[in-house]
């Protein structure tokens, strides 16, 4: 399910390769295909590799490939993608995806406070009020739930409206019909109406938004059944999950950090320490950690999870270090007997988001608390 | 028919009316200026247009003198009064009126007695308000989207839903069109336009906003129409959902279902307003107030209303004064909090269904003959769909993971493989009717 949502994101993007913004300057268009081609991760079955066992660390010199992980290794060798890649940043991928999207079905729609004219307040929509007009581009009055709840309706009438949501932390005031009727109505309706929706905001951490502004939410839109969830952390993933959630049937909550730190580059080379399982603006966290685990003799294998309901558990394999308990209690379900180690969690702490940027740094996980982790979890 | 919202083909050409409107607000910055038109008038330009000064310290009152008069059609005794302005009924579609009243009565009669015998577990009747179930209904065509709350099963009788299929559901066998993943009374029926019923109160309204907004985009000679109850009118959702309407201009009916009742909470204690119709106002929308349990006035009332939002791709409030004369529902006493007298009167002397047979009847259209005629074939024929709906198989275990996504995911599968893995070793611990 969540292969299906990620080949479908892969297959899109294979027309439109988009580079990531920083330093690699990387062209990704090897990820479409190694992700459509990929069918068991070859990450799943280490049990010989030894993960964090101890003094048999065993060093690999330090380059970071940048290829996507779960590849196969002949398909991160092929050749990228004919056509040239652009360089975007990520409101401008959520919006290429969008237009694109838009121009090619007639009833997708997106409604949202200041998404028309004012082309939305982070310029997701900008440009679109005027190009498809004011009624597909639709500026809504203040009232999360109730235009949601009529992105419900417009969906169960044949519409695939993408609903916006100034911030995730917002969507709380729509809780009520994205998990009562949302998720659910398909299903109690016995299957007679569908409701295409997406559902889509930034969320999380950013930079001294407050605390109301920086809510991190997965975890309760994580517990709806009916719904998908996908959080994006590079404008190449950002345009793919778009599209993939726009023209998915499913009720999509599509996420994206506030705030992202650039050069993140691809995801990690294959390790065989530890693996690092990590979404949104983590990324770039982990990224960073990593550089500094591999130099001082790590291995550790990064992956990008893109999927936050249902989790791609194929690609995400063995013993990890995760988020959110959730994912945690699934892993440790289904691969039980494949851990080394205990998995570690590492996530911000619980409280408020103070407003004062040193103490805000000081709630999300910093590299250095990864790094810390990662030789703990070694020893 | 009045022609379909919009103009011109392609949606830009709805951007004149609304940018029109846009623009006018958008004057902040230029003039100040005061004009003079009157020494005692002055009138000033703010956001939102020009208003007249007025040196008087005066308050509106928080209630109008008079209370908004109730549109009506019949009187008490079936008959027609005078001064009324109203379209005559067609005499197939009169009766057609009449019989599915009867029918809904006889259905909620002898569904709320197979709850109490404990033959199904849950039921919500619609005594009282026969009148505006079936009238509103018969009112609209069949392409016009019906978002319900939960005590409009009428409407659905009308479209053609069989009391066969009404059983189904409520027994939650494998012919349920829900598949028998809700509650009792929580039908829906794609074909005939009705969505499926959500408990959640309020919800639909903006749902109702959204389908209108579709079919303004998709240009259908069709409009969307809601239902909800006075307590309904209490929810944040309702609010923004008139207010949506009225700044996207959709063609959607607001129908509230005044019946004096929210469970327990009397009007009195569930707004200070003068009912729901005094709010269409305050959001800009045209509003009537009608006598509920006069099934011509809500007849007319809903004919008008959905002409109005047809054609001029507008939202409609209507408010019908009725009374809920039976419990909220099966696990409902309301006895506990309402006088028996006060129900019995309006189960008898105001009720809707005998107030129109006098009409039909005074038109020589009706007899008793006819009438008992009707209220046994009504009955047998609901005896035998609830004897069909009972001994009918349930639906199969496959359907429990089904439909929550498009298709069914991996953790679901390994959820039902676990779960008929368990009833193959422990078949004794779970319900022998589910077919596995």
């Amino acid at each position: 399910m969540a292969g299906a949502l990620q080949a479908a994101t892969a297959a899109l993007l294979s027309s439109t390769p988009l580079k990531t913004y920083g330093s690699y300057r990387l062209r990704l268009g090897s990820a479409p295909r190694s992700l459509a081609g990929r069918k068991g991760s070859f990450l799943v079955v280490r049990s010989d590799a030894g993960f964090g066992s101890g003094s048999n660390a065993r060093t690999r010199p330090g380059k970071l490939i940048p290829n996507a992980v779960a590849t196969k290794p002949d398909a991160s060798s092929s050749s990228t993608s004919s056509k040239p890649g652009h360089e975007l940043l990520l409101f401008e991928a959520l919006r290429e995806g969008l237009d694109e999207e838009m121009a090619r079905d007639p009833r997708v729609c997106v409604m949202g406070e200041d998404v028309g004219h004012y082309g939305g307040s982070y310029k997701v929509t900008k440009g679109l009020a005027d190009k498809y007009g004011d009624l597909r581009v639709l500026d809504t009055p203040i009232a999360e739930n109730s235009f949601t709840g009529m992105g419900i309706g417009a969906a169960m009438t044949g519409l695939r409206p993408v609903v916006e949501g100034m911030n995730m932390g917002f969507l709380l005031l729509a809780f009520n019909q994205i998990s009562n009727n949302c998720g659910m109505l398909h299903y109690t309706s016995g299957g007679q109406f569908t409701i295409p929706i997406v559902i889509r905001g930034p969320g999380g951490v950013g930079r001294q938004l407050g605390a109301e502004h920086s809510q991190r939410l997965e975890s309760y839109f994580q517990s709806i059944p009916g719904l998908q969830m996908v959080a994006c952390s590079t404008p190449y993933n950002a345009k793919g999950l778009m599209k993939a959630a726009i023209r998915s049937e499913n009720s999509s909550c599509a996420l994206r950090a506030l705030y992202l730190l650039f050069g993140g580059g691809g995801d990690g080379a294959p390790g065989e320490h530890v693996t690092i399982l990590t979404y949104s603006r983590m990324r770039y966290h982990v990224m960073q950690a990593a550089k500094t685990l591999v130099n001082k003799g790590y291995d550790p294998e990064v992956i990008d999870i893109r999927s936050l309901k249902p989790f791609d558990l194929y690609t995400i394999g063995n013993s990890i270090k995760k988020h959110t308990p959730r994912l945690q209690s699934a892993i440790i379900k289904e691969f039980w007997d494949y851990l080394d180690a205990p998995i570690k969690c590492l996530s911000s702490q619980d409280v408020p988001t103070p407003y004062a940027g040193t103490l805000e740094d000081c709630t999300v996980v910093q590299p250095a608390e990864i790094v810390k982790a990662v030789e703990d979890l070694c020893k | 028919m009045a022609p379909s919202c919009g103009t011109g083909n392609h949606p830009s050409s709805l951007i004149p009316r609304l940018f029109i409107r846009r623009l006018g607000s958008i004057k902040a910055g230029e003039s100040l200026s005061q004009e003079c038109d009157d020494s005692n008038f002055q009138v000033l330009d703010f956001p939102g247009g020009k208003v007249n000064f007025s040196s008087e310290l005066r308050f509106l009152s928080e209630s109008p003198l008079e209370r908004i008069s109730c549109y009506r059609v019949l009187d008490d005794y079936g008959q027609i009064i005078s001064a009324s302005n109203f379209q005559q009924v067609r005499k197939e579609i009169a009766l057609k009126m009449y019989s599915d009243m009867v029918t809904l009565q006889t259905m909620d009669t002898i569904f709320y007695e197979a709850q109490r015998q404990g033959r199904i577990s849950f039921y919500v009747t619609t005594i009282g308000e026969e009148a505006i179930n079936i009238a509103s209904a018969a009112a609209l065509s069949i392409d016009d989207i019906v978002i319900p709350q939960y005590r409009e099963p009428g409407v659905l009788l009308w479209r053609g839903f069989t009391l066969q299929e009404f059983a189904n559901h409520n027994f939650g066998n494998k012919y349920d069109s829900g598949k028998g993943r809700q509650m009792p009374v929580h039908y829906g029926c794609n074909k005939l336009n009705y969505f499926t019923v959500s408990s959640t109160i309020a919800t639909q309204i903006p749902h109702a906003v959204g389908v209108a907004f579709a079919l303004k985009m998709d240009k259908k000679n069709a409009c969307a129409i809601t239902y909800f109850g006075d307590g309904g009118t209490s929810e944040g959702d309702f609010h923004a959902a008139l207010n949506f309407a009225a700044v996207m201009e959709v063609p959607v009916i607001f129908f509230c279902r005044n019946n004096g009742w929210a469970i327990s909470t009397p009007t009195t204690e569930q707004f200070r307003s003068d009912g729901a119709v005094i709010r269409g106002q305050a959001y800009g929308i045209r509003s009537i107030r009608v006598d509920g349990n006069d099934a011509l006035a809500v007849y007319n009332a809903v004919h008008a209303a959905r002409e109005m939002a047809i054609s001029e791709c507008r939202p409609i409030l209507v408010e019908a004064l009725t009374y809920r004369a039976g419990h909220h529902s099966t696990s409902d006493d309301s006895t506990k909090y309402r006088p028996l007298d006060e129900i019995e009167h309006w189960r008898t002397a105001r009720d809707p269904v005998s107030r129109y047979r006098k009409w039909i009847e005074g038109n020589g259209w009706w007899n008793d003959e006819v009438e008992l005629n009707l209220r046994s074939n009504v009955r047998k024929e609901l005896l035998q769909a609830i004897q069909a709906a009972e001994k009918t198989e349930k639906p199969a275990l496959a359907e429990l993971f089904t439909d929550v996504y498009d298709q069914v995911p991996s953790n679901l599968r390994e959820q039902e493989k676990l779960l008929r893995e368990t009833i193959k070793e422990h078949p004794g611990d779970y319900p022998p009717d589910v077919p596995v």
